[in-house]
């Protein structure tokens, strides 16, 4: 993938972020931070495919550890909020 | 029968024959199993990267979708859901496309879903800033130990100075959030080594020293050759604990966001290292989102971003002294009074501070409200942005509290309607209640948005003393004629008015 399209991606996304994000009420924010942690966690992707010889493999399975904690800790507790919140409907 | 007889030995023979050229056949049989794996492997390597980037796509897809979802409380369940299971869709099409260690993944996966699991179920809701600040630095760290393993590996993409760029940047901003976010977790946690801003003379400027280091390192690596990448994250983790130290408990809800999104770049700077779509889409999302809410909490406070990492708030020596202010002006009231006059009103507006979490008093506000409602009073809350200790938390903790979110209504909806209001009660709120903010513009707080309380006919605030609130300066509002002060612990002082007013 050449830099250009990366930018290309990378600034549209931004955008989009900020088209959706700024639409989310303030009762929500907290939540909406914790879920939009967990995604950050992707990098977890990354983690899975990095890792070659003895350092590299123990960066990586470090690296899955934190970011699966992340993923996994994040959805979870959002998950968690926002039932306080619909329960109520 | 003969004839069947005679014909055994020419059957055993022509097995016999056969048998022979069985190894013959298990060979050719191999061959073509092997040909048409290769055929398919053939077919499919050339798909599975492709396979694997619409995997990608999905998963951006629903990362969006899910951030949508969060528009609404109605809909920010299935939001999350749609969040997760695009990361599932992210995770499996990357294992299944192979090149995988799979004894780490295992191991890795298992050890942090446990763990993940288990913060989940385990923190109270008080505890969410620090929670959150802590999964940030996660994150950061997780991306800084992608780019390491990918420094250590050597870049096979085609392009290595940005992969090494890249790289410098993930390790930059990755650092910086890891040990940011644990000095901030800290102090939202009240450690005792972290409660004190602390800061020496000249921090900034070796701040400043140290992230031009970084950054000269950083485009030292575009040459593709990886040792400065560890002088970047040591330098890096130096100036995150340097960054967020001098930083005081107040302005925490402006540092965490601020890392949300340092989180989010650190990942799309590692999806730059590695030449992966999900990874620069989903973290430009939480990069935006992180930012966004960082801009309304510092407009909240009426201070700009450099002003909070690098300012000090000082009261300013014009304002009106506390006896000035409050001389002989102070009405207190006790429970039982503030019971007798809640009979018969109309509307209550409940200002819950940062003093109610703290006091974990958010369940007998609701206690009290339930008894209002039932006796026909119109019951709502007003949240000033920054009331809890990061973006949105006071909604969280009444929410806890079984607070209906209906009834929680922003700064901009119920300024104008205090003025509608019977009585007003603030508990564990001053700054945001101040009316100097916009009546005095040297007063420290000028301009700053607050709840027009002042408004309401009566205004009781519950709280311990007269002393000021972060900014360090006296209230006018308690010394108002329509303010009754009501002394005392918050969680207390509400658990008597609930008392009071079951009696009534």
């Amino acid at each position: 993938m050449d830099i250009i399209t990366a930018l290309t991606i990378f600034v549209l996304a931004v955008f989009v972020g900020f088209e959706i994000i700024t639409k989310v009420p303030p009762t929500l924010h907290t939540p909406l931070m914790s879920g939009s942690n967990a995604i950050s966690g992707i990098t977890l992707v990354g983690a899975l495919l990095a890792g070659k010889g003895i350092i590299g493999g123990f960066f990586a399975l470090l690296a899955i550890i934190f970011a699966t904690l992340n993923v996994v800790g994040g959805f979870m507790v959002t998950h968690r909020m926002l039932e306080m919140f619909k329960k109520k409907d | 029968m003969i004839d069947q007889l005679l014909s055994i030995p020419i059957l055993a023979q022509a097995a016999g024959e056969l048998a022979d050229k069985v190894p013959e056949i298990a060979e050719q049989a191999s061959e073509v199993v092997e040909s048409a794996t290769a055929d398919v492997v053939s077919q499919i390597a050339p798909n599975a990267p492709l396979l694997r980037d619409v995997g990608y796509l999905v998963a951006a897809i629903l990362f969006i979708l899910g951030i949508k979802g969060m528009t609404h409380p109605r809909t920010a369940v299935r939001g999350n859901l749609l969040g997760g299971i695009g990361m599932l869709v992210a995770v499996i099409v990357t294992l299944v496309s192979g090149g995988v260690s799979w004894a780490l993944v295992i191991i890795g996966i298992a050890a942090g879903t446990a763990g993940g699991a288990w913060l989940a179920k385990e923190v109270q809701m008080t505890q969410m800033p620090q929670l959150v600040a802590l999964f940030n630095g996660f994150g950061g760290i997780a991306s800084v130990l992608v780019a390491a393993a990918e420094v250590l590996k050597g870049f096979d993409e085609t392009d290595v100075a940005i992969a090494g760029f890249a790289a410098g940047l993930t390790g930059l901003i990755g650092s910086v959030t890891f040990t940011g976010s644990l000095v901030a977790a800290g102090k939202l946690h009240e450690l005792p080594q972290f409660k004190q801003p602390w800061s020496f003379n000249g921090q900034q400027p070796v701040s400043a020293a140290l992230l031009a280091i970084g950054l000269v390192l950083t485009w030292g690596l575009a040459d593709g050759s990886g040792w400065e990448y560890f002088f970047v994250v040591v330098l890096s983790m130096a100036l995150g604990y340097l960054l967020v130290t001098p930083i005081g408990g107040a302005d925490m809800p402006v540092v965490i966001a601020l890392l949300n999104s340092y989180s989010g770049l650190a990942a799309a700077a590692a999806g730059f290292v590695i030449s992966n779509n999900v990874l620069i889409i989903a973290g430009s999302l939480v990069g935006a989102s992180g930012l966004i809410l960082c801009s309304i909490m510092c407009k909240a406070m009426n201070r700009s971003l450099t002003n909070v990492l690098f300012g000090k708030m000082e009261p300013s020596g014009e304002s009106a002294s506390a006896d000035e202010v409050y001389e002989g002006k102070i009405k207190s009231t006790s429970a039982d009074e503030v019971a007798m006059m809640l009979d018969g009103v109309q509307r209550v507006v409940i200002v819950p501070g940062y003093g109610l979490a703290v006091a974990q008093a958010q369940h007998v506000v609701r206690e009290l409200a339930t008894l209002l409602e039932n006796a026909g009073v119109t019951v709502e809350y007003a949240i000033h942005p920054v009331a809890g200790r990061m973006p949105g938390h006071m909604n969280v903790l009444l929410a806890e509290a079984d607070v209906p979110y209906d009834q929680l209504k922003e700064m901009d909806e119920v300024n104008p309607t205090f003025a509608q209001c019977d009585v007003a009660i603030v508990i564990g709120a001053n700054d945001v209640v101040n009316p100097v903010a916009n009546t005095d513009p040297s007063s420290p707080i000028a301009g700053m948005p607050i709840l027009n309380v002042h408004e309401a006919r009566t205004v009781v605030m519950i709280k311990r003393s007269l002393s000021p609130g972060f900014a360090g300066i006296p209230n006018p509002l308690f010394a108002a004629d329509n303010c009754l002060m009501l002394f005392g612990d918050g969680k207390q002082a509400l658990v008597d008015l609930v008392a009071a007013l079951k009696e009534n």
